[in-house]
């Protein structure tokens, strides 16, 4: 492995993560809200240790697949703890491990939290949580090789292990140019929300948290009740509909953006994803309607909600599901395992792995009635290659693995088995909000220590689709 | 400059690396996901799976807004209608290989009817080459500047030339009227000499000049320049045939050794007047019934590297004055240089070079890459308005990494010194490390 590369990688993306504590600092200075220093500390903690690494001139420039994931591996858990270090250093979050708990959640875009009540810290710390998010969603190794002027061919390894799907690519020639264009659509699309929930009635405060915990899919809100606080018709469909968005490939948006609109409509991963939204509203609607709420209008406004925030993983509630009907509650479980779009910024399974999962099964069944015949599993019209489909099934059972050993060593703390069960698929898949304890009323608090490790490392997993983090613990790695 | 190549084979592949590192935005286009996931890891540029032919890719690759379409591809035929859709659905130019030579017979009535604007044949390249380098045999090998009137040979120096360890300032100077070495490369380094370099063993050298001054230095470095009579070639592929044709033109024998019997026939039926001996080039004991040891030129041919590399050797120590051999992986490239054989031949190299060349634009003339392109020669025209024209050379303020090696005024070939003066529609030879230079201005 190139180990300098690897570093001088992290010493970047180190001092990038300095340069995003900076809005947090102006929040502090804005509010007056005693965190400053916090702020100022990591700050300098990290050019500290960032610029000498950065500094660092490698014999080769080159980076290969292992040198990019153990770059993304080791670079999320690098910039998580130093992400926790405001929390701790505020005094926000008494011990260190839950402020890493808190940062972890915050990067992965997951949103869960161990705080019992937010509405108490200050401004500028959540203003921090809500920002990781936002860099966490579209990727933060990403976004340090949009700004670095020149990157070579080498690093669309990082971008291959960072973004989420099966297999990102790039829709221009050039890797930076790629990531600029990822990184502007993104960014509009933050900005024409924060305008809109301004709009709709919240606090300019308030919108930058939405807008952030919305685009990352990460469902982090400065209120207890998350959205449900504010009681807003027109808040919860502009939150709706952005989720939704945001569940949708980046690299459609450009298409649309190209004048190519046929191109949104003829994916047929986002058919798909549709598909299943409107299938779970509609499902979860009729199981409301009358058991819960007693008009239509209700019923079609919590499910849509709830399953736009389940679908994309963000973890948003506009009231408390967990007293639905069960039906409902495992319909949005499922959600949870199936997450959006490939090359979004949701976390979960994603649906292009569900959809050529199926088409997979469907085959299999086929090759029982004609044994000799030759298929092959179509995606739009293109072939897709058997390297691709057994890394799905592969991908699959590693998800459903990590799963269920995050849900014995979960069981050991001895909650219910909703609560059990939802907190492993909702950090797993970045969901945050699950049933039970750590439902929409609840949160981690009350795990032990050792659910809390696992549970991060479960975040981190699933952000970045398992094998970054389980390939860092193999020693073939870092042998010469 | 968008750029979309259309196959990621050899000659694509090293297109693209090269374009990539200077600044266009390259997509590539091809059927075979393994040369395209080679691609994909080692090269910044966007790789589309697909036929090039198919409009649909091609919509793909973003061919309405694409600058060139190369087409490089191992079929000529479908190199062909690639460029005809690309230029139909908007490529500005379409460069295409086409290396049959019963296609290469009609290529301007192809690049006419097609619209290609430039038509690339690796083999009739190499073979020019392989041409070229026999007209000064005791050279590595030669190009031809100002279309033939300024000559650059590539040369390597040993212990017994008198100028191993002399001073550039301390050459005699009626040697060096009309010749200038200006590039030197050791160690893998090229570069530039002033007037205190030392010349040393082991150095190659380039030296630009007209033919009679090229031949007084050779002169100087007591290597005789011998005409080339008799050459034996092994292997009787596209390049041998059209070298055949070309040195038949140039009064010089050839012989040639293929091992297949059907190639033989065929290549007697298109070139009835060759002598083919059906053998095996490799064979020592083949090579010297057929002189070897007589022979001022030996050319190695076959399809692969390795047979080429061992029968030039074989020659080599048999007795054959000059040795060429044919490679087509360029990593061998360093090896190759310490082994002995006098001069390497890679087509795809070539290629490269002339497809570079036509994408740095009209203004130049001619593009000869020193080491990977290490260091350039180029020759551009002054034209009216640049800045360089019309002031000494010495008041000017060049740019450090380039120098101006020869001035070609109609006929004259003039070695520039101080005084001397870059006039209008002069053909100007400039030695560069620097790979930006594309016009004269570039230089100041």
């Amino acid at each position: 492995m190139n180990l300098k590369m690897v570093l001088k990688g992290l010493g970047t993306l180190l001092l990038c993560e300095a340069i995003a504590l900076l809005p947090s600092i102006l929040v502090s200075s804005i509010y007056k809200d005693g965190a400053v220093m916090a702020f100022i500390y990591t700050l300098f903690l990290l050019i500290i240790a960032g610029l000498p690494l950065a500094k660092l001139k490698p014999k080769a420039n080159s980076i290969y697949a292992r040198d990019g994931f153990a770059i993304v591996a080791a670079g999320w858990i690098i910039i998580s703890l130093f992400g926790a270090l405001p929390y701790y250093f505020s005094g926000s979050i008494l011990s260190f491990g839950d402020s890493l708990f808190e940062a972890v959640s915050g990067f992965t875009t997951t949103g869960a939290t161990i705080l019992d009540n937010v509405e108490v810290l200050p401004a500028s710390i959540l203003f921090w949580r809500s920002f990781t998010n936002w860099l966490g969603g579209m990727g933060v190794l990403v976004l340090t090789l949009a700004i670095l002027p020149s990157v070579g061919a080498g690093t669309l390894q990082i971008m291959k292990a960072e973004v989420p799907g099966p297999n990102p690519g790039k829709i221009v020639p050039r890797i930076s140019n790629t990531v600029r264009i990822l990184y502007k659509i993104y960014l509009s699309i933050t900005i024409i929300e924060i305008v809109l929930l301004l709009a709709s009635g919240l606090p300019l405060y308030d919108s930058f948290i939405h807008a952030f915990g919305t685009t990352g899919t990460a469902g982090v809100s400065n209120k207890n009740l998350s959205i449900a606080a504010y009681d807003n018709v027109a808040t919860e469909i502009i939150i709706t509909i952005f989720m939704l968005a945001c569940g949708v490939n980046f690299t459609l948006y450009y298409q649309v953006i190209k004048g190519n609109v046929m191109a949104l409509l003829k994916d047929e991963e986002f058919r798909f994803y549709i598909g299943v939204v409107i299938g779970s509203i509609i499902l979860i609607s009729v199981n409301l309607y009358g058991n819960v709420y007693q008009s239509i209008g209700e019923s079609l406004r919590h499910s849509s909600f709830q399953v736009a925030s389940m679908i994309t993983t963000t973890g948003y509630s506009s009231s408390n599901f967990d007293t639905w009907p069960l039906f409902s509650k495992m319909i949005l479980l499922l959600l949870m395992f199936i997450g959006g779009s490939s090359g979004s910024t949701v976390g979960a399974i994603k649906s292009i792995r569900i959809l050529l999962l199926l088409k997979s099964t469907k085959i299999e069944m086929k090759s029982i009635i004609h044994p000799k015949a030759v298929y092959s599993v179509r995606l739009g019209n293109k072939i897709i290659d058997e390297k691709t489909l057994s890394g799905v099934k592969n991908f699959f059972f590693a998800y459903i693995l990590i799963f269920v050993v995050a849900v014995v060593v979960v069981s050991l703390d001895g909650f219910d088995f909703s609560t059990t069960l939802s907190a492993a698929a909702a950090s797993l898949g970045n969901t945050g909000v699950g049933f039970g304890d750590v439902g929409p009323l609840g949160n981690y608090s009350n795990m032990s220590g050792l659910s809390k490790a696992v549970l991060s490392i479960c975040m981190l997993m699933g952000r970045l689709e398992i094998y970054p983090i389980l390939v860092l613990t193999m020693p073939s790695l870092w042998k010469k | 400059m968008k750029i979309i190549i259309i196959g990621a084979g050899k000659v694509g592949y090293n297109l693209a690396l090269e374009l990539s590192k200077g600044n266009h935005d390259v997509t590539i286009i091809d059927n075979y996901s393994e040369a395209l996931a080679k691609a994909e890891e080692n090269l910044d540029v966007l790789c589309i799976k697909g036929n090039g032919v198919s409009t649909n890719i091609l919509l793909e690759a973003g061919i309405k807004d694409a600058d060139l379409l190369i087409a490089v591809t191992d079929s000529d035929e479908v190199n062909m209608v690639c460029c005809l859709t690309g230029k139909k659905l908007g490529a500005v130019k379409t460069v295409a290989r086409i290396r049959d030579p019963e296609y290469a017979m009609e290529l301007a009535m192809l690049k006419e009817e097609i619209g290609l604007d430039m038509v690339i044949n690796p083999e009739h390249a190499a073979a020019e080459e392989i041409a070229l380098s026999l007209s000064f045999p005791a050279a590595i090998d030669v190009e031809n500047f100002a279309k033939g009137r300024v000559k650059m040979i590539e040369l390597k120096i040993n212990d017994e030339m008198p100028v191993a360890g002399v001073r550039l300032k301390d050459l005699p100077n009626k040697n060096l009227q009309s010749a200038l070495i200006g590039a030197v490369l050791r160690d893998d380094k090229v570069i530039i000499p002033k007037g205190d370099f030392q010349i040393k063993n082991d150095d190659i050298v380039y030296v630009l000049g007209n033919t009679s001054g090229l031949i007084n230095f050779l002169k100087l470095c007591d290597v005789a320049q011998v005409k080339i009579r008799n050459v034996m070639v092994v292997g009787a592929g596209r390049i041998a045939y059209y070298l055949s044709q070309m040195l038949n033109d140039m009064g010089i024998r050839s012989k040639l050794i293929e091992i297949d019997r059907e190639k033989c026939e065929d290549f007697v039926s298109y070139l009835p007047d060759a002598l083919i001996i059906n053998g095996d080039g490799t064979d020592e004991e083949v090579l010297k019934s057929e002189n070897i040891g007589e022979m001022d030129a030996f050319v190695a041919l076959t399809g692969m590297d390795e047979e080429n590399l061992i029968a030039a050797l074989v020659a080599k120590q048999n007795g054959a004055k000059k040795v060429i051999a044919k490679i087509s992986r360029t990593n061998y490239m360093g090896v190759i240089h310490k082994l002995g054989i006098d001069n390497v031949i890679c087509p795809k190299l070539i290629t490269t070079r002339h497809i570079l060349k036509f994408i740095r634009g009209n203004s130049v003339e001619t593009l000869y890459r020193i080491v990977e392109g290490q260091a350039e020669i180029l020759e551009l025209i002054a034209t009216r308005g640049s800045r360089i024209i019309n002031t000494p050379l010495k008041k000017l303020r060049l740019n450090k990494d380039a120098i101006v090696a020869t001035i070609v005024r109609k006929n004259h070939v003039v070695i520039p010194h101080g005084n001397d003066v870059i006039q209008e529609d002069d053909r100007v030879i400039i030695i560069t490390k620097d790979k930006n230079i594309s016009e004269l201005d570039d230089l100041l």
